[in-house]
């Protein structure tokens, strides 16, 4: 067995199973560290496929910025001794059905699709490339996203403040968590 | 340099990934696990469209641009509810999802 697809199964078998770790778990901080461990190893699948610069911006993104986004709400709105209960046999069960049945479904799919590669040589992707791509407005350009996804994030940054901002006019008659 | 794996491994691993996201989403009742879920969901939907690119279309850039904006548009995503996250618990002391039954009119 060569050494990429021992990579390949450590790699696989880690997402599935803090991934699974992750959404079972009934310690909050917990289930953020598994999915912290999710993401690391996705990165390194992208790394066995190649793509350098993606995996360095799911590091630094997802690990690096979602994460500790995700843990400092965690410690902004949770006791961390908490536990949850459990949820109910019923929706359980269900959930567990409706999943199930979808990813079996997908994978028949998958598994009996032929995929036809083409024949046309690999593009090396470089930083240089992807920088230029994304400011071109050639056939490989990416300009049009580029400027709608900016916009997004302008967006979302003020939304951010004003949703989570204190205060507001008619906000004192709301009991707030600070007079506890 | 992947010799070995076929592209359905990595989509089988995709659909594994997604299926355990949406199990979380729907089992889960802590607003904070259910956008991890989300989390979860995105970032297997990112492995599918890297593994396209790499073995079916590896002259193309098209699925490094998805991923990335895909990755952007998560942190954005993760940033707002984040944010209403917390304006939620400053209003009703709790963040699972059964005790937030009122809208403001």
């Amino acid at each position: 067995m060569a050494s990429n697809q021992i990579m390949f199964i450590l790699f696989s078998v880690m997402i599935v199973v803090f991934s699974a770790l992750s959404v079972t778990t009934r310690k909050i901080l917990r289930a953020a560290v598994y999915l912290l461990f999710v993401l690391v190893s996705t990165s390194g699948l992208y790394f066995m496929l190649n793509y350098q610069f993606l995996a360095a911006v799911q590091l630094t993104l997802y690990a690096g910025g979602i994460v500790v986004l995700i843990i400092f709400s965690i410690l902004l709105t949770s006791h961390i001794s908490q536990n949850f209960e459990p949820a109910s046999i019923k929706k359980s069960v269900f959930s567990a059905i409706a999943s199930l049945a979808g990813a079996i479904l997908s994978i028949i799919v998958i598994l009996n699709y032929k995929f036809s590669a083409t024949t046309m040589a690999a593009k090396e992707v470089d930083m240089r490339l992807i920088g230029k791509s994304l400011l071109s407005v050639d056939y490989d350009g990416y300009v049009l996203p580029f400027e709608v996804i900016s916009v997004l994030l302008l967006a979302a940054m003020i939304a951010a403040i004003v949703v989570a901002k204190k205060g507001g006019p008619n906000k004192s008659e709301l009991p707030t968590l600070n007079q506890k | 340099m992947n010799t070995g794996i076929p592209i359905q491994y990595f989509l089988v691993l995709a659909t594994i990934m997604f299926f355990t996201g949406i199990y979380g989403f729907l089992t889960r009742r802590n607003l904070i696990t259910i956008l991890m879920s989300v989390e979860l969901i995105l970032n297997s939907v990112n492995i599918n469209f890297l593994a396209f690119n790499r073995y079916l279309y590896p002259h193309k850039l098209e699925g490094k641009f998805f991923s990335l904006f895909i990755i952007a548009v998560a942190a954005a995503e993760a940033a707002v509810a984040i944010s209403i996250i917390i304006n939620i618990y400053r209003r009703f002391a709790t963040i699972n999802v059964e005790d937030v039954n009122e809208m403001k009119f």
